[in-house]
């Protein structure tokens, strides 16, 4: 099997749905000639031409509206926002019309796009180029909110996103785009929507991340084996909503300690709802403080060198957690 | 009025009678842009620094622009392609290389955010994000505070041809139009977003061509012409003030270098089409034209490059040997405190 950087997966997800199914099209800014600012398109447009590959006006609001319409309209846009720092001004259509199109029709219409956006920080990217947006969206009902930590995941759950009838997010962590490198098959496949993965078995505890934290947790965990023979379970999220609540539970049950990695701010994220959710289902179950390490409630992610690594989650920082809870 | 742009290699005076200083200092300005910019560049390609976005081709619009202002006065919502615009407002090469080193001293936003992300209350340069056109409704909104207040106060806003395709310029232009607030808006078209060319924004030949659709003046100017873009900033910001309205006012220039130093611009046009525009680049056409009047010679030309240089090398050297900021800065409050006042 070839090994392929995440956006690799990506990109294949792409070129094989768009040969697969004729209603596919992707658009967004820059998508076309460019194939993208991080060249997730690249090669798309030559070999789909500009009617399959089409350059959007600067305007995210449209992106996504223009691709809410043309679902209705019988097709499977990909749209692309560029950065997720910049899909707010289309937050009203995805969260108030693309979210709500099956249920308030009584299931006479469907919403099937698809929109990806690169997320996360530790690029130097500033307080606009480093948001994770997840939480905002994984909060409406309607939406599929999928984040994948693999080049394996990128290209399978890319692929089921795009023939999933329901609008789906579909947040890069663009850190890992070209850091990130696995066996990807040449062959089709998907990876199926709502299910979380365990990716390593340990005792210990359970270490619950997603995206590029994922990536780091795996790393932190090898970290603590060798050094300190502490064996961490870690479970990949993948799929944010809906949560495949029954892996979550069940590796706590085996555990009993839970620490949840996310680099978006601590105050009301995405680990805020997998406290809540062993709390209420597998308190019997608990040995110690359910933890989060997650990123400081400030504006993130800060410029400076110095700032953004105060602000990201490391494998050190994630391994020092782990320590920690292990030790309770 | 725009079809002949693209030929005009002189630069366009009729009507002004300039004084032979605000001419030099023109010039001085855009020379001492020029060059910051062209040195960062530099420190990009000696991986001294992670990312620079370029103001290269834009000087003359952002500094005639500027100089019709009322300095320091007048609200500046500027976007990041605006270190000229900055520069002739009193922005200094140190704090851009502060800046784009992300050093502590950070003057716009004490390295939090990447460069060009301008904030100077000192200059009236009003503090921007990164999602591009938000600044135009806001831009409505310091107008109407003015108008409200009664001040003669312009709000000046910029921002490029493929911004205008978000709903934020409509919405903004709008309420410029309904309230007849005192906005100038320019857009400096340059006729790609990132990779995309303007006519996959808009199916109208020009930008100022939509002013009618919002009840505001429409004005086109040569962006890469100084003086004929300090006459047109200077009649629409006359009629901001005598209380008659908003100008869009675009102006027709180029870039010449790709979109930021993340860019490749060789992807999505000609060497040929780029070389063309840099015949009609807005410092050589400047200069030859005081050269000619005698308002400048090569010797003077050779003192301004001399001190230009002479600012730039110590600007970046101080910023070089700037401390980073403590990481603890990461929490500067994020709300601001109960006695703070605008
Ligand atoms: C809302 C939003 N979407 C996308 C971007 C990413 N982006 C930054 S600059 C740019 C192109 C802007 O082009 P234009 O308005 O023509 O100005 P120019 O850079 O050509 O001066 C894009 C797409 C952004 N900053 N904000």
């Amino acid at each position: 099997m070839p090994e392929m950087t995440l956006i690799e997966g990506v990109r294949q997800a792409m070129d094989e749905e768009m040969a697969r199914d004729e209603r596919v099209f992707i658009t967004g800014e820059d998508v076309g000639q460019r194939g993208g600012v991080f060249r997730a398109t690249l090669g798309l447009f030559e070999k789909y031409g500009p009617d399959r590959v089409i350059d959007s006006p600067l305007a995210e609001l449209s992106i996504v509206a223009v691709g809410v319409g043309a679902a209705l309209g019988g097709m499977r846009p990909i749209c692309e926002i560029q950065f997720a720092d910049y899909i707010f001004p289309a937050f009203n259509q995805i969260v108030n019309e693309a979210a709500l199109v099956h249920y308030r029709s009584g299931g006479e219409w469907a919403a099937p796009l698809v929109i990806r956006a690169p997320y996360g920080g530790g690029i130097g990217g500033g307080l606009y180029h480093s948001q994770s947006v997840e939480a905002y969206f994984a909060h409406a009902p309607g939406l599929k909110v999928v984040i994948p930590s693999t080049a394996y995941d990128a290209k399978g759950l890319l692929k089921a996103a795009v023939r999933d009838p329901n609008p789906v997010l579909f947040f890069e962590p663009k850190k890992g785009y070209r850091l990130i490198k696995d066996a990807v098959p040449d062959e089709d496949y998907t990876v199926p929507l709502g299910e979380a993965k365990v990716t390593r078995e340990g005792g210990d505890l359970t270490v619950y991340a997603y995206g590029m934290m994922h990536y780091y947790v795996l790393q932190a965990a090898e970290m603590v084996a060798r050094q300190e023979g502490i064996q961490a379970e870690v479970v990949d999220l993948r799929t944010l909503a809906p949560l495949d609540t029954a892996t979550v539970i069940e590796s706590f049950k085996k555990t009993g300690k839970a620490l949840i990695v996310y680099e978006d701010n601590r105050f009301l994220g995405y680990g805020a709802e997998i406290a809540a959710l062993l709390a209420d289902e597998a308190f019997e179950y608990m040995d110690a403080p359910i933890r989060r390490l997650a990123g400081p409630d400030i504006p993130g992610v800060p410029f400076a060198h110095s700032m953004q690594d105060f602000f990201m989650p490391n494998p050190d920082k994630i391994a020092a957690a782990i320590r920690e809870l292990a030790e309770y | 009025m725009a079809q002949n742009l693209t030929r005009s290699h002189q630069i366009d005076d009729a009507g002004l009678d300039l004084d032979a200083a605000l001419l030099r200092e023109m010039y001085r300005l855009m020379v001492l842009a020029r060059r910051t910019d062209e040195r960062t560049w530099v420190l990009h390609r000696q991986g001294k620094i992670a990312f620079h976005i370029s103001g290269i081709g834009h000087e003359a619009i952002q500094v005639g622009a500027a100089l019709a202002m009322h300095r320091g006065y007048d609200y500046a919502h500027l976007y990041y392609r605006d270190l000229a615009f900055n520069i002739a407002l009193g922005y200094t090469p140190y704090e851009f290389f502060l800046a784009v080193y992300g050093k502590q001293g950070e003057t716009t936003s004490g390295a939090r955010q990447m460069p060009s992300n301008w904030s100077a209350r000192r200059l009236g340069i009003v503090t921007a994000s990164s999602p591009v056109a938000t600044q135009v409704p806001q831009a409505a909104g310091l107008a109407l505070a003015s108008k409200l207040k009664g001040e003669d106060r312009v709000t000046v806003v910029c921002l490029g041809e493929g911004s205008t395709s978000e709903g934020d310029f409509f919405e903004g232009l709008n309420w410029a139009g309904v309230h007849q607030l005192p906005v100038v808006c320019i857009v400096q078209n340059n006729i790609y977003a990132i990779s995309v060319p303007v006519h996959l924004q808009m199916a109208v030949p020009n930008v100022a061509d939509r002013a009618p659709m919002f009840g505001i003046a429409g004005a086109i100017c040569d962006g890469n012409d100084v003086v004929a873009s300090y006459r047109a900033m200077s009649e629409a910001l006359d009629r901001a003030r005598r209380g008659e309205g908003a100008t869009l006012l675009e102006a027709k220039t180029y870039r010449p270098v790709p979109h930021s130093s993340d860019d490749d611009d060789r992807t999505y046009r000609s060497r040929d089409e780029v070389e063309e525009w840099k015949q009609r680049d807005p410092i050589k056409r400047f200069q030859a034209y005081l050269l000619e009047r005698g308002l400048l010679d090569d010797e003077q030309i050779d003192a301004i490059e001399q001190e230009v240089r002479a600012e730039i090398d110590e600007a970046q050297a101080r910023a070089e040997a700037a401390p980073y900021p403590p990481a603890e800065d990461a929490l500067f409050p994020v709300f601001a405190p109960p006695d703070f006042e605008q």
